[in-house]
């Protein structure tokens, strides 16, 4: 069984201050500490376990350029079998669109019996890429897994549908998942673990290498200025000491019934 | 005039917000594609819309995105609309960019706004939870899909003129690679935090399983209950009936008390009613500020202990 599992490096921008750069169209960096996407993180661990159970054969993807080639050896250090980084200059600018006919294409061979795909990813957000891998591909989806099974050719998945609900399907496999968080632990994988996949080659596969013709990669949607989301509207943020905003909220949580 | 088409699972918020959406774009004639509606539902669904399209439900009786998808790729395909619009959800992340890859459309996910530049779909979208907007355009096409985030248009009100209600085609050749086999019953949980009327919400802030304390006592002092977000059900500090969100409960208190809550719109997406909402938290640009009455920024670990202080010294 060959199970292929797409990663991204994403950027934690949960404490720092974000701030614009001068194109207007991308966020200065500097300050940024990078780390696998949080779903992608379940979806490599979902991976490694059906490895472990089966003895599937796991492949690690990513879209990006060398400074992403570190999720990549974190997916190694979780137990990936190999890993691929796809990167080209002509994939400069890729959208979620040309990123999953990247993806896509770098699965032609061995095809797949199941890709693993995070989600969203916690910077764009867009839940896009395992979608379109399932129509790139012609395979079923189910988007947001929180419980997978596979057995011989057949998975059974337990996914969240609206309104607060699971449901369980079985799909024929080959399939798309994409995980939600939960799904499983992703495990720890310490420095020495990193190390000792240090020495993995990880084959760098450009447009040529894929078959794809750079015409094309167009992106369909492009981004064209970030700003900030309008202030004003929102909470009062309470001033003064720490005593004193804590004796005016005690004061409100009472005024609107708050202490039972 | 431009077609639109609107795919929502019945008559709803869902289906008035999407309507709202379409509309903003001038003159439009709005048709909303629903599977396995009743005369009842598709008649509410007629009031908003110029046409309705009833096509059949999934085996099962529930959303499928495959099924979905294979009913819709072939009228996309014939009718050619313009647009289809989804609400942002659980359900769309299962439907819309496969349905995008199947009818070959440009996709802007998740809006916050929609409109047209010569007429081109462009769109204004969240990153970085909520820290950032992206004004994002796209190339010209054919046509476009878009999902909408729930609340980001008002709900368009009904028209008295009734909409045509037409049956939509069965896909055929149908052989299902996915198939329903039951819904999952919620776990109980040992309390139902549905029912409370002030709630202490704690998310990722609270950094350790330990520090729950912390919240547990101000919640006592309180009177409260404890609720919390995705992250920490994921990593089994609380029970699963304690989230809050639309993959969790969707709660209606008279206060919410957000700790070290980021405040994504997911979790959000579970709190009704316009409680009074107060938010601690750490980061000035939490987007739990901008849903917040009042907010305090700064340390959960120097601020919960002193508010509980505070709260049993008012209690006497």
């Amino acid at each position: 069984m060959d199970i292929y599992v797409c990663v991204r490096r994403v950027p934690d921008t949960s404490e720092v201050e974000i701030e614009i750069d001068r194109s207007g169209r991308a966020l200065e960096e500097d300050d940024f500490s990078w780390d696998i996407n949080e779903w992608d993180a379940y979806a490599v661990e979902a991976a490694v376990q059906l490895k472990e159970r089966l003895g599937a054969r796991v492949t690690a993807l990513t879209v990006g350029d060398e400074d992403d080639e570190e999720v990549l050896r974190r997916a190694l250090a979780m137990g990936c079998d190999q890993a691929r980084l796809l990167s080209d200059d002509v994939f400069a600018g890729a959208d979620s669109w040309v990123t999953a006919r990247i993806l896509a294409a770098a699965m032609a061979e061995p095809r797949p019996d199941l890709v693993l795909c995070g989600a969203v990813s916690a910077d764009q957000g867009r839940g896009q890429v395992g979608g379109f891998l399932a129509g790139l591909l012609d395979l079923p989806l189910v988007a947001l897994a929180t419980d997978l099974q596979v057995e011989e050719g057949s998975a059974r998945v337990r996914h969240e549908v609206s309104g607060g609900v699971e449901h369980l399907v079985d799909l024929r496999l080959p399939a798309v998942v994409t995980v939600q968080t939960g799904l499983n632990e992703p495990r720890y994988v310490s420095i020495r673990g990193i190390r000792k996949v240090a020495g993995v080659e990880i084959p760098v596969l450009g447009a040529a290498d894929l078959g794809l013709d750079p015409a094309e990669l167009q992106p369909r949607v492009v981004t064209e200025e970030l700003f900030p989301p309008p202030q004003g509207g929102g909470a009062e943020i309470l001033t003064g000491s720490g005593e004193e905003q804590v004796e005016r909220l005690v004061e409100l949580l009472h005024e609107h019934g708050g202490l039972v | 005039m431009r077609e639109i088409l609107i795919v929502v699972p019945g008559p709803g918020d869902e289906a008035a917000e999407l309507t709202a959406a379409a509309r903003s774009l001038g003159e439009v004639r709005v048709t909303a594609a629903v599977f396995g509606a009743d005369e009842e539902a598709a008649a509410d669904l007629a009031g908003l819309c110029e046409r309705v399209v009833v096509f059949p439900a999934a085996p099962g009786g529930v959303f499928d995105g495959e099924w979905a998808a294979a009913a819709l790729t072939p009228w996309i395909a014939a009718e050619q609309p313009f647009l289809v619009l989804l609400a942002h959800g659980n359900d769309a992340l299962d439907l819309a960019p496969l349905l995008a890859a199947r009818t070959d459309r440009p996709m802007l996910s998740d809006c916050l706004e929609i409109g047209l530049r010569d007429g081109r779909l462009v769109g204004v979208r969240p990153l970085h939870g909520g820290k950032v907007r992206a004004r994002v355009a796209a190339v010209e096409a054919a046509g476009y899909l878009a999902t909408v985030r729930p609340g980001a248009y008002p709900a368009a009100a009904a028209a008295a003129a009734a909409g045509q209600v037409v049956e939509g085609p069965a896909p055929t050749g149908f052989s299902p690679r996915r198939e329903f086999v039951g819904a999952v019953a919620a776990e109980a949980g040992e309390v139902d935090i549905t029912q409370a009327e002030v709630l202490v919400a704690v998310g990722r802030g609270i950094e350790e399983e330990e520090n729950l304390d912390l919240i547990r006592s101000l919640a006592e002092a309180l009177g409260a209950e404890v609720a919390c977000t995705r992250p920490i059900v994921d990593k089994g500090w609380l029970e699963k009936s304690r989230q809050v969100g639309t993959s969790g409960r969707t709660v209606k208190p008279k206060v919410y008390l957000a700790i070290g809550v980021s405040g994504s719109f997911q979790h959000l997406g579970g709190l009704k009613g316009s409680p009074f909402l107060a938010a601690i938290n750490q980061d000035p640009a939490a987007p739990i500020f901008a849903a917040a009455d009042v907010g305090i920024v700064g340390d959960l670990f120097d601020l919960v202990p002193l508010l509980e202080e505070k709260i049993r010294e008012r209690r006497g």
